[in-house]
């Protein structure tokens, strides 16, 4: 291995415009960041220490203290905790007592195949009590993670229902104003969950001034969604096709693709995907998150590119007109990307036979929780919960929640209602909660989510979602929860103004779990 | 000339100004604790939320635009600015009585004109490391309240870079610029901005304490 020193130099040549991803490749070589390299890389570019420690301590997967050999991060959302994510980790935590700790980190996006942990970084699926105890045993006979059974590592993709966009072709008809014109009239709208018109946003940063720049955004944090990890691993020619396009259309050279760190395990694969789409006109490179659910926001993101923490910018100005590095910039999700070089190849004709009037074309759904067959559903938009509740395999759920733990949690009376901008706005994310589950593990679950991943910028949510733990945690104070829920959207960004929803929705929904009614 | 109504008020303003700084230049004041004229806008604290088509936007950040209309002083917003001024007390450790900032303390103030009379949550009691290791200037981190002032004034007025924050969530902390991580260690000097910016206690020039009798001070 090479020296701290030595490899700070390298990495400095080869990425000196962007900090954080210095630290993420430090991190990655030495399990951890050495008090050299921090002082090192502030030196070579000339920052603050303080900013470089700044950054360290707000994202979740670096760290100054060296752990041992192994990082172990259990993957907690509320799907990992159905399928008995606790108590395996309480049994990895006393296989490994004196040896190796273990931590918890936020949803994996592995939940169709929970529970799951990152072991170095790198993801490990379908664990059980054998799975836990073998990892136990590997980690104390120091055997290196590329000698573990390899099975360990597999990622199924589980796509169940494929339609529209799995299908459509990979050889462009339509590029520039023609495309352009083309994502008019089929009224794209964004993937990512706001659902912003993707020919309105392309053509404002075509208007900008100044070198543009087109950025993907697979940081894909949303509890339960996992739909953008399938369509890296499936798709990823078209993605970087309708990235292109983009760039085409607003006339930028180069793009980012911000891929969550927790698909790393992806990386051989998409940097081979690169090498084959690169060309003279647009090259994309590939930029880790580093376990930050507010880097999904698209100013927080463009900040943690930059070298910066994710905390999201003010707005206005729009990244369409101040985006990366101050220039005009297109986010968009990875959907939007593989739907617009569907388009681009299919024309708009074809698109639009899908859907309703206000949300056209197909939508990837991430199913997970109590079902049968949890995996990844292409459907129109449009499509009752009902219907997916009857395709996946669920047996008499009792409520859903859709569009993560940010989204909604609808009770059985509301399962006739769709998937759509116009109902329920989402970027993919159907968690299913059957007969026997207690909603209050969910709304505690939701709770713990929100105050580790709050950016602590602002006042209401770095300290409302706290309170909202504590409240949840301790069943005391749950008369307060309308009041903080008011307060919360006072926030800056969209993280904490929808803090609150899905608990609000469960305690109106399910007082008796609480014993109230 | 461009006009907006704040609560019920035609105010004009020129292009460009937020809704804070068309109150300011009317003469009016909404309460905030993280801005100051002349550094650039955060919008961190909350507290200058008002009301305007139906969403709370931050004042200080938010562009006005000709014929909006703005509410700022109604039941809804004193209570959301009394919860969020809870909420700075409870975050941190605030021994009011035993603070050389009592009386010329900016969240105090706030507290007082909003008629706050309890903490209403459970107080937090963090553990945060307080700095004296700089002759002239004190740091209590116990007091912070995250508004960036020291950060910004110290980046855009003083040309350094002394204060950072860093961390996340309820783990937010201030930091210093130096390898030690020691303010004595830094590049500070008691003439910098960013030493007189603070709102709270949080950084003092030592050896200046309880100078104005108490009963004189600016919000006695
Ligand atoms: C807290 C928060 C997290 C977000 N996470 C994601 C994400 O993981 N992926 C994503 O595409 N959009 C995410 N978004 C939405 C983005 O800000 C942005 O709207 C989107 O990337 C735009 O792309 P689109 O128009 O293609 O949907 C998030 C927004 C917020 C407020
Ligand atoms: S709402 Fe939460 S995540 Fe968003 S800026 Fe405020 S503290 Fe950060
Ligand atoms: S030390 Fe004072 S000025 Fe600096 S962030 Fe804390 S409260 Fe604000």
């Amino acid at each position: 291995m090479s020296s701290v020193s030595e490899e700070v130099d390298l990495l400095v040549g080869r990425l000196g415009e962007r900090p954080l991803q210095i630290l993420v490749e430090i991190q990655k070589t030495f399990n951890h960041v050495p008090t050299e390299a921090v002082e090192g890389i502030a030196r070579k570019l000339g920052l603050p220490v303080s900013r470089v420690l700044a950054n360290i301590e707000f994202y979740s997967f670096l760290s100054l203290e060296k752990p041992g050999d192994y990082v172990l991060l259990m993957s907690d959302n509320i799907t990992d905790w159905m399928a008995g994510s606790r108590s395996l980790y309480s049994r990895l935590c006393s296989n490994l007592e004196g040896i190796a700790d273990a931590t918890k980190t936020s949803c994996t996006g592995m939940c169709d195949q929970g529970p799951a942990m990152l072991v170095n970084g790198i993801a490990v699926t379908k664990l059980d009590e054998n799975r836990i105890d073998s990892i136990a045993d590997l980690v104390k006979r120091h055997v290196p993670l590329s000698s573990w059974p390899r099975e360990y590592f597999h990622v199924e993709s589980n796509i169940r229902k494929s339609g529209w966009l799995f299908e459509s072709g990979r050889r462009k008809v339509l590029e520039g104003q023609a495309l352009l014109q083309e994502l008019k009239d089929s009224n794209l709208r964004g993937r990512g969950g706001a659902g912003f018109p993707t020919a309105l946003k392309w053509a404002s940063c075509r208007e900008a001034t100044g070198e543009k720049y087109v950025v993907c955004n697979a940081d894909e944090g949303e509890p339960g969604t996992f739909k953008d990890r399938v369509l890296l691993t499936h798709c990823a020619e078209n993605l970087l096709e309708g990235m292109a396009l983009c760039a085409n259309i607003v006339g930028a050279k180069r793009g980012f693709l911000y891929v969550r760190g927790e698909y790393r395990y992806l990386e051989s694969h998409l940097a081979k995907m690169l090498r084959k789409k690169r060309s003279e006109d647009f090259t994309v490179e590939l930029h880790w998150g580093a376990g930050a659910y507010i880097c999904g926001e698209e100013s927080a993101l463009l900040e943690s590119i930059e070298g910066k923490r994710g905390i999201p910018r003010v707005r206005p100005p729009f990244p369409v007109t101040h985006g990366l590095f101050g220039m005009p910039t297109v986010v968009d999700n990875v959907e939007t990307f593989c739907a617009a070089s569907g388009i681009a190849a299919g024309g708009g004709k074809d698109f639009r036979r899908f859907g309703t009037d206000e949300s056209r074309g197909t939508k990837l759904l991430s199913v997970s929780g109590d079902c049968s067959k949890p995996g990844i559903y292409e459907y129109p938009f449009g499509v009752s919960i009902e219907q997916i509740l009857a395709d996946c395999g669920a047996d008499e759920p009792i409520a859903v929640q859709v569009g993560g733990a940010s989204g909604a949690c609808l009770d059985a009376s509301e399962f006739g209602r769709k998937i759509g901008f116009e109902d329920l706005p989402t970027s993919g994310s159907v968690m299913i909660f059957g007969k026997n589950r207690d909603m209050k593990e969910a709304a505690l679950n939701f709770s713990k989510f929100f105050a580790h991943e709050s950016c602590g910028f602002c006042t209401p949510c770095r300290v409302g979602t706290s309170i909202i733990e504590q409240i949840l945690e301790s069943g005391n104070g749950l008369a307060e929860m309308p009041d903080l829920a008011g307060i919360l959207k006072a926030s800056h960004c969209g993280l904490g103004q929808s803090a609150s929803r899905a608990v609000m929705d469960m305690l109106k929904k399910f007082p008796g779990h609480w014993g109230l009614s | 000339m461009k006009n907006l109504l704040l609560d019920g008020k035609m105010l004009t303003y020129e292009e460009g100004q937020t809704i804070m700084d068309c109150a300011l230049s009317n003469g009016i004041a909404i309460p905030g604790l993280c801005h100051l004229p002349g550094l650039s806008p955060s919008g961190n604290c909350r507290l200058c939320t008002v009301k305007t088509g139906g969403r709370y936007v931050s004042a200080c950040t938010e562009p006005a635009i000709d014929g909006m209309e703005v509410e700022c002083e109604t039941m809804e917003l004193s209570q959301v600015r009394m919860q969020l001024l809870r909420m700075l007390f409870v975050e941190g450790n605030h021994y009011c009585p035993s603070c050389e900032k009592s009386g010329s303390c900016r969240l105090q103030e706030a507290a007082y004109h909003e008629g706050m009379l309890d903490l209403h949550f459970r107080p937090f009691y963090p553990k945060r490391e307080m700095d004296a290791s700089h002759p002239e200037i004190l740091l209590d981190r116990d007091r912070c309240i995250f508004c960036a002032l020291c950060v910004r004034a110290s980046r855009e007025i003083d040309g350094k870079n002394v204060f950072d924050i860093s961390g996340r969530g309820i783990e937010t902390h201030l930091i210093v610029n130096s390898a030690s991580g020691k303010l004595l260690d830094t590049d500070i000097s008691v003439e910098d901005r960013a030493v007189h910016v603070c709102p709270v206690g949080a950084i003092l020039v030592k050896g200046k304490g309880f100078e104005i009798p108490i009963g004189r001070r600016l919000y006695d």
